[in-house]
């Protein structure tokens, strides 16, 4: 059981069988996303009933939540595989942690988006200051571009993981810090009051279509992670014999 | 101990002799302070309410400006390489440099503000309030700020980089800060924010340093 487990450890260190798992596992991840996702928007749009106080407005939370989610745990996915890719060395976990970056950067800034949509009719505005949660994501969008951009200006790709690994652990530690000090920032700011759904009070109608559309997003997100990660090792690498051998081949 | 003060003792005195590079953040920190009122206006009571924010990004934002140099000079000349051969942990020596780092950017500016502060109107009561306040807090930006330099410093140009990667960092200090300096003008008890603040100066003295010497490690490679 123990030789198993260590063999399948030792596989996904290997980037020519993750790019075929990788390769196989999409399609199923594809159509379940599809599946999920339509399933949750009928439940969220037509299901749920609407709020007493909201109204129809409130139905955004089933895009806002599951990518503000999103945004949060692919940036400590991402920390968490370029931690490992520092430690041990391991060149395909940095490949995971830069194809995570901007897929879960596209989700922060779509989860910011969407809390200023939310926001228009509920505040009056797009942007509250005094909105902790979404100011915290907004701090958490720089982090993710520090990190592309400083993974970007280095030449030598080796070089270039490892310092950015260095960055995205620091920005892990920073993340509950900042979160914490921009809520009680808020607290002391809390001018208009602002009405929001109170989390236990969710009933069961509205709250099931949510957990839907989360775990949605989140097959959305490992697909687009693995398509990434799928052109992330056919880059680097581009020299290898068995990536020569795919291209005359013409399977990619 | 005695790697500590080595270190620390020459990047002072290298830094006493490039007097020049010592006074261009404590010029820029006054200069942007002072545009302040041109942006805004001259009146009275908006400079008096946006003062404290005003002296805190201008501080802020000079802390940054000395930083490029912290490590570069060290890599270009080699002695980075000696450093990190050196038998004395890393995270010591670099703890070191960003001691003097602090003592040449950020004391002058600790002992500056107070003057800027009287311009913007503040109450002198203030003002006891607003030194604490920036001497806990600018070790915190030191500490990120060798963090940023240690990440750039194997890139040609560091300088626009490095505010991108650090200056998110720095939203705790800002709100901390500048509460505290807030209320301590309403005359409101300070405490609470100065401990806060002194917590986020132990926790970035303690893991700055070795985050900024792993970078350092892989830069030198």
């Amino acid at each position: 059981m123990g030789t198993i487990s260590w063999r399948w450890f030792h596989l996904l260190a290997s980037p020519p069988y993750v790019f075929r798992l990788a390769g196989q596992l999409g399609p199923w991840l594809a159509a379940a996303t599809v599946v999920t996702l339509a399933a949750g928007t009928y439940g969220g749009l037509v299901l749920a009933p609407p709020d007493y106080l909201q109204g129809d407005g409130f139905r955004i939370i089933y895009v806002h939540v599951p990518s503000a989610y999103i945004g949060l745990m692919a940036y400590v996915l991402m920390a968490s595989a370029a931690a490992c890719g520092f430690i041990w060395r391991i060149k395909l976990a940095h490949a995971v942690a830069v194809s995570a970056a901007p897929v879960g950067a596209s989700f922060t800034f779509l989860a910011l988006v969407t809390g200023a949509v939310w926001g228009k009719p509920m505040w009056g505005t797009y942007w509250q200051w005094a909105d902790a949660r979404l100011v915290s994501e907004l701090v958490l969008l720089f982090l993710y571009l520090g990190y592309m951009l400083l993974r970007a200006a280095f030449d030598d790709r080796d070089k270039g993981d490892r310092i950015s690994a260095i960055l995205a652990a620091v920005g892990v530690v920073n993340v509950p810090i900042i979160h914490f000090s921009v809520e009680w920032w808020s607290t002391l700011h809390q001018g208009p009051t602002i009405s929001r759904l109170d989390a236990p009070a969710i009933t069961m109608d509205m709250l099931a279509p949510l957990l839907i559309m989360i775990a949605g997003f989140t097959l959305c997100f490992a697909w687009l992670v693995l398509r990434r990660l799928q052109a992330e090792i056919l880059e680097r690498e581009a020299r290898t014999r068995w990536v020569e051998q795919l291209v005359t081949q013409g399977a990619v | 101990m005695a790697s500590f003060t080595s270190v620390f003792a020459r990047d002072l005195k290298i830094a006493i002799r490039r007097w020049s590079e010592l006074a261009t953040p404590l010029i820029f920190f006054v200069i942007i302070a002072s545009l302040f009122p041109f942006a805004l206006s001259p009146d009275v009571a908006v400079l008096r309410s946006a003062g404290t924010g005003i002296l805190w990004i201008a501080a802020l934002l000079s802390s940054l400006l000395a930083l490029d140099g912290l490590f570069r000079t060290d890599m270009e000349d080699g002695s980075m390489e000696q450093l990190i051969l050196s038998p004395a942990s890393l995270g010591l020596l670099v703890f070191a440099k960003i001691c003097a780092h602090w003592v040449v950017s950020a004391l002058p500016l600790i002992v500056l503000a107070p003057l800027l502060a009287l311009s913007f109107y503040l109450p002198v009561d203030a003002l006891p309030t607003l030194i604490f306040a920036l001497a806990l807090a600018t070790p915190t930006l030191s500490a990120l700020a060798a963090i940023g330099a240690a990440l750039t410093v194997s890139l040609r140009t560091g300088g626009g980089l490095i505010g991108l990667l650090v200056l998110p960092l720095t939203a705790p200090v800002l709100i901390f800060g500048t509460r505290a300096t807030d209320m301590a003008v309403h005359g409101e008890p300070v405490l609470g924010p100065l401990y806060l603040l002194g917590a986020l100066a132990a926790f970035c003295l303690a893991l700055g340093p070795l985050a900024a010497s792993a970078a350092l490690r892989v830069s030198v490679e």
